[in-house]
């Protein structure tokens, strides 16, 4: 044994450990749940995650307790308990309040912020409408040929990447679930797949695909029109290369290998989504996907980012019907993209307050959006300092799901699993907060409501009962 | 030129650390361009470039790309707050702002 690895085996061994099996890894949509991670419960840390890949060791490594205030108002350090009050107070005064994020934190906190966002008439919206929000809406319109990741590793002998980089950004999306992993009828693994990647650069997971078809940016959704066109037997010049950047050939070569799989599954990214075209392109792939199952099993799915947008998606869709950009303002629910997805109320000046979770629009968001937000009091929850809380009314310190807390998370396959916590935080859990705020919005608005002496004191006192 | 933003690994490592934290600075504030691109405006690796479009600039440093993994006319950045600033509001209806395909001039910074 190297003497570098001997030292720490040593190191670990003088340390109070505890070893916390099966442990679920939040950082993005894998949602890989068999990390065994080595905690030490003296420092609180984590110093081990066996089985995780780069960014899960960075997750895990990297959030440790840091020496913080629990929450602040301006700035300056205050009590749980007046941010509460002082953020509650800032969502009942405003007329058209946001809330946006719930991408990392649990579903139990995402029921809580529709409750709130429900009280309050206000507006709630997640990650996804600036991710996949634009495949939500193609889901809509066009449907979705659905599977488990389960099945893609278990079946799929032709594995298509669309517009995506998952060596980089899903580093285990290959190895755990598509590429590699040896399934039921794919017993010899990556031998028995083939893996095409289409994407305009050539990343670091070409190194998977046995074919790699680069179209021209912005060039997606001809070059998926084409496909459908072809798979229907409808004939397609070759001008389509100038175009596109494809020759027809790779494309004839494409489709016949789609037809002729035992299990097909296309999973698509950002490249779709955020590019001219945006959900005409998502629609374009998800019907082609449908279009094949004229000939054999063929799946669409979208490779999602955050450890827990995909439960956003859920809970706010079981809760409101809908999937995202929801509004409350007329007591109802109410979808309209475009009108309440976040960049457009920040952007249109609409909302005149904002509850941010786990999340940081502050440094993602357009420039004229961020201006917006610098201008109306907004209310953080998060694990760590970034550009939002930068410039937060009231900010709450929180504890980090997965490593501090239990809960659900849902896979972006929709599969739904449960978290192991390694070690207690200090710091409350975005859910305890949510709770709290959420009751004292409810006590305000009725004292509101009801608002004209004692009698309306003592049927606020009566009917404080919150979702 | 078009600036695709994305992520990348050394961005989602330093995100963990802290998003205020210098690493992360540093990783979103360094783009990839091609090398022939790069050429023709007289950049070497390390060379600071202005990054502008009709919402606002931002500067960076860039590195070069081989022609055959980073097409000619494109350019990549992971994602972070110097490419926030060149992004436009318009979703368009969708909720989505164009945030992989900004059209954006590219201006050598003279040392």
């Amino acid at each position: 044994m190297p003497e570098e690895a001997n030292s720490r085996k040593t190191e670990e061994q003088n340390k109070n450990i505890k070893i916390v099996e099966d442990a679920t890894c939040t950082f993005c949509g894998c949602v890989c749940d068999d990390m065994e991670l080595h905690v030490d419960v003296d420092e609180k840390r984590i110093i081990k995650a066996k089985n995780a890949c780069v960014l899960g060791r960075a997750w895990f490594a990297e959030h440790t307790i840091e020496d913080a205030p629990a929450a602040l108002i301006d700035g300056k350090e205050v009590s749980v308990e007046e941010a509460v009050e002082e953020a509650a107070q800032t969502l009942v005064k405003a007329k058209f309040p946001i809330t946006y994020g719930l991408s990392d934190t649990t579903s139990e906190a995402q029921k809580q912020a529709v409750a709130i966002t429900d009280y309050i008439k206000g507006n709630i919206d997640t990650t996804t409408s600036v991710c996949h929000g634009p495949s939500g809406l193609a889901f809509q319109g066009v449907g979705e040929s659905t599977s488990t990741l389960g099945e893609v590793k278990n079946r799929a002998d032709l594995v298509i990447y669309w517009g995506g980089n998952p060596a980089e950004s899903h580093p285990r999306h290959f190895g755990r679930y598509a590429v590699t992993p040896k399934g039921m009828f794919t017993p010899n693994g990556k031998k028995d797949r083939t893996v095409v990647l289409v994407d305009v650069r050539k990343t670091k997971s070409a190194g998977v695909a046995d074919i790699l078809i680069r179209p021209k940016p912005g060039k997606d959704f001809e070059v998926l029109w084409a496909l459908r066109a072809l798979v229907k037997g409808v004939s397609i010049s070759t001008d389509i290369e100038k175009e596109t950047g494809v020759p027809l050939e790779v494309l004839t070569d494409l489709v016949e290998r789609m037809k002729n799989c035992r299990f097909g599954v296309l999973f698509f990214g950002m490249g779709l989504t955020m590019t001219r075209g945006r959900h005409f392109n998502s629609g374009a792939l998800l019907a082609l996907a449908t279009d094949l199952n004229e000939y054999t099993h063929f799946v669409a799915k979208p490779v999602r980012g955050h450890g827990n947008v995909t439960g956003a998606d859920n809970v706010v869709s079981w809760q409101t019907g809908y999937p995202f950009g929801v509004n409350f303002s007329r007591g109802y629910p109410r979808f309209n993209p475009g009108e309440f997805t976040t960049v457009d109320t920040l952007s249109n000046g609409d909302a005149d307050a904002a509850m941010i979770i786990a999340s940081d629009p502050g440094s993602n968001f357009p420039k004229k959006a961020i201006e917006h937000l610098k201008n109306i009091p907004v209310v953080v929850l998060d694990t760590k300092s970034t550009d939002t809380t930068k410039l937060a009314h009231v900010a709450f310190k929180t504890a980090t799901y997965g490593i501090n807390t239990g809960g659900t998370v849902y896979r972006m396959d929709d599969v739904s699993i449960p978290l192991r916590p390694a070690f207690e935080s200090p710091f409350p859990d975005d859910e305890s907060i949510l709770k709290a705020i959420k009751k004292r919005v409810h006590e305000l608005i009725l004292k509101n409501n009801h608002s004209g002496g004692a009698s309306g004191e003592a049927k606020v006192a009566a009917a404080v009962n919150p979702l | 030129m078009m600036l695709i933003p994305g992520r990348s690994s050394k961005q989602g490592t330093s995100l963990n650390k802290g998003k205020l934290k210098e690493e992360y600075l540093e990783v979103t504030s360094t783009l990839e361009m091609n090398k022939d691109d790069m050429e023709k405006i007289g950049l070497v690796d390390g060379d600071k470039v202005r990054l502008s479009n009709e919402i606002g600039e931002t500067i960076v440093s860039c590195i070069g790309k081989k022609p055959e993994d980073l097409s000619e006319g494109v350019l990549f950045i992971p994602y972070g707050p110097p490419s926030s600033q060149l992004m436009a509001s318009d979703t368009a209806g969708s909720g989505m702002p164009l945030s992989k395909h900004m059209m954006v001039d590219v201006e050598k910074i003279k040392n």
